[in-house]
């Protein structure tokens, strides 16, 4: 459907990739940890390798939590938007197919949160 | 001698007809068209303006008089209120972060409701609803300067008070209530007025006003309680003007259901959205509570609101077809809405607390499908934590929704361990949503909500430092630099109760107002 206006409406989205002074945005869920209230939005260069996210990004943004520690990276999970995915590590968050505003969620087998709450 | 011929008196209907609808008149030299251009476009049809009812037939001369009544009662509590000090006698100081809240996610929206219902009254061609629209117009004015002025006393004695009006405009968790607004102001008159005349106004002002108001009644906050009571003579009025207004466009065409039904629909859920801070303000905030947000759901909407859209099905209108999803999420919307806040507190201009352990009994009890099972873990994880000097701090900006710009906080319907996420592309960029319904709102007008102002893509584009700041500059730091550019003192505004200065001044004047400290 197209807005009811009473002439032409056309405006620029105010989040294109431009204006991020050279990063995309990429959100990211930890599935059955709720502690943390909303999937995180991280705004990285598109360089950067999946490993660097994992191994630099997500721990100071999720470590308070006692199940970060416990994590099997090898075991988790991955989806993008929804979907299962099998992120390469050595590879660019690019070259993975991860574009600006992508979604992607991480499952850790075994790890539901505080006693099990999915907190 | 001449006699004195007594001057004769206009009788009520008379003086209605002469005050109100005699003071219009059809153009001559201008086209309808052109003096009403917004009258069209929205697919409304109206065959018949003067078939408009007023329901309480007030003209101007007799409004200024009621109002100039309320005023002088209200003004005569408010200042007795603030010479006694009375703030003082409020149950607890947390409390006063309720009024923060107010002042600060409410107020401002008065405003906008003052503006808006200017620019509809000026739109529509027929007299009846622009005498209406005007005195309402003027109502919403007088609210807020009410609100300001009770609630200025505060401000003299304590911490978030001192920027609303920029705090409005800037700070993230109020973008919810201001991107509800300009989305409504922005529509066409009609929209604007389902949206807020009807399904605000009429539909959800119970959910906001009652708990907002009898909070303070319970917790001892009289200059609260006196601007609330005095702007609900007002409220009658404007919920009766609501409906008037659904009834009116829905008699003039059958083409007008469809159109008025999606509003409905829109409308009640962008509100739910917004009322989001009051549910987490009456489950958590009050000191002593009124009753839960699930039992003031349940009475004022799934009862009263029930009873409402069965009158209306004779119209041809249903329920808002979110009460469903609404329903499910009512165990537990308060408990996801306070976590976010004790999540991101740093950067919040009131403060938050973790509930004492008598509080968390009295969530148990009212909620006792959600509140063991999924939240009192969290909370007794972070009180321990917290005691070993480790409160938990959420470090990075969270994912909002496009359309109603709250965190994506909420849980698939029916399962509170799963967030939700919804997404749709448009136009080759992806757009995220927390629910069906502010996906289909999106969807319905993607070229309006691409423009939303989302806080947290602001500040990553960098527009949400003080001028000048360099954010490449070495030890940048952000949330200070964003503090600064709200105008809120890190340490003194925002941050934990526990350890506040508001909690430390309060504490030692009612001492000296109690005993010979």
């Amino acid at each position: 459907m197209a807005v009811a206006a009473i002439r032409e409406y056309s405006f620029a989205p105010l989040d294109l990739e431009e204006k991020f002074h050279g990063n995309r945005l990429l959100y990211v869920g930890w599935d059955d940890h709720l502690m943390f209230c909303a999937p995180l939005a991280f705004p990285l260069p598109p360089t950067m390798p999946f490993r660097d996210l994992v191994e630099k990004v997500l721990p100071p943004a999720y470590s308070y939590h006692p199940d970060f520690a416990r994590i099997d990276w090898a075991a988790v999970q991955w989806f993008k938007s929804g979907q299962p995915w099998q992120p390469q590590w050595d590879e660019s968050l690019e070259q993975n197919g991860l574009r600006h505003k992508d979604v992607i969620r991480f499952r850790t087998p075994g790890l539901t949160g505080l006693q099990g709450s999915c907190s | 001698m001449d006699m004195q011929v007594a001057k004769k008196k206009l009788g009520l209907k008379e003086k209605y007809q002469v005050m109100t609808r005699d003071l219009d008149w059809t153009p001559t030299y201008q086209k309808m068209e052109d003096i009403y251009p917004y009258v069209h476009y929205e697919g409304i049809k109206i065959h018949d303006w003067d078939r408009w009812e007023d329901p309480f037939r007030l003209t101007m001369d007799a409004y200024w008089k009621y109002q100039a009544e309320k005023e002088k009662k209200l003004y005569a509590i408010i200042d007795a209120y603030a010479q006694n000090n009375g703030h003082l006698n409020v149950t607890d100081a947390r409390y006063i972060n309720t009024v923060k809240l107010f002042l600060t996610g409410v107020s401002p929206l008065e405003y906008m409701a003052h503006r808006g219902f200017a620019h509809v009254g000026r739109a529509f061609p027929g007299l009846g609803p622009r005498v209406a629209c005007l005195m309402q117009s003027l109502d919403e004015m007088r609210h807020l300067q009410t609100q300001v002025h009770a609630i200025s006393n505060y401000n003299k004695y304590y911490n978030g008070f001192h920027d609303f009006r920029q705090w409005y405009d800037r700070v993230w968790y109020l973008s919810v209530p201001k991107s509800f607004f300009d989305d409504a102001i922005t529509a066409g008159p009609f929209e604007f007025m389902v949206a807020i005349g009807f399904s605000f106004e009429y539909v959800l002002t119970n959910l906001l006003f009652v708990p907002f108001v009898s909070g303070a009644a319970y917790n001892g906050d009289m200059g609260t309680m006196a601007y609330g009571f005095s702007a609900q003579s007002d409220e009658a009025r404007h919920m009766t003007l609501g409906l008037e207004v659904i009834k009116f466009i829905l008699e003039q065409d059958p083409d007008n259901l469809p159109i008025v039904q999606r509003w409905i629909d829109k409308w009640t859920w962008r509100g739910y959205r917004v009322l989001t801070l009051v549910a987490m303000m009456m489950d958590y905030m009050l000191p002593k509570r009124t009753m839960s947000w699930k039992e003031a759901w349940e009475i004022y909407f799934e009862e009263n609101g029930g009873a409402l859209f069965r009158d209306l099905s004779r119209y041809g209108i249903r329920m808002p077809k979110c009460a469903e999803t609404i329903a499910l999420e009512k165990d537990h919307l308060s408990h996801q809405a306070w976590c976010t806040f004790y999540n991101y507190t740093a950067a919040t201009a009131f403060h938050t607390w973790i509930p004492t352990e008598d509080e968390m009994q009295w969530l148990s009890a009212k909620y006792p499908e959600s509140f063991d099972k999924y939240y009192r873990p969290r909370w007794d994880f972070w009180r321990e934590q917290a005691a070993k000097g480790n409160r938990f701090y959420n470090t990075t900006l969270p994912m909002l929704c496009q359309t109603c710009q709250v965190p994506m906080l909420f849980t698939e319907p029916g399962d509170p361990t799963k967030i939700c996420y919804r997404e749709t592309d448009y136009e080759g960029m992806k757009y995220h949503f927390c629910s069906d319904h502010c996906k289909e709102i999106f969807e319905h007008e993607p070229e309006k909500y691409v423009q939303a102002w989302l806080p947290v893509h602001q500040i990553y584009q960098g527009n949400c430092f003080p001028e000048g700041t360099d954010p490449t500059a070495e030890g940048f730091d952000p949330l200070k630099a964003v503090l600064q550019w709200y105008n809120i003192v890190h340490g003194r505004d925002n941050l934990d109760f526990e350890g506040s200065e508001d909690q430390r001044n309060f504490a030692a004047w009612r001492a000296q107002a109690t005993r010979n400290v």
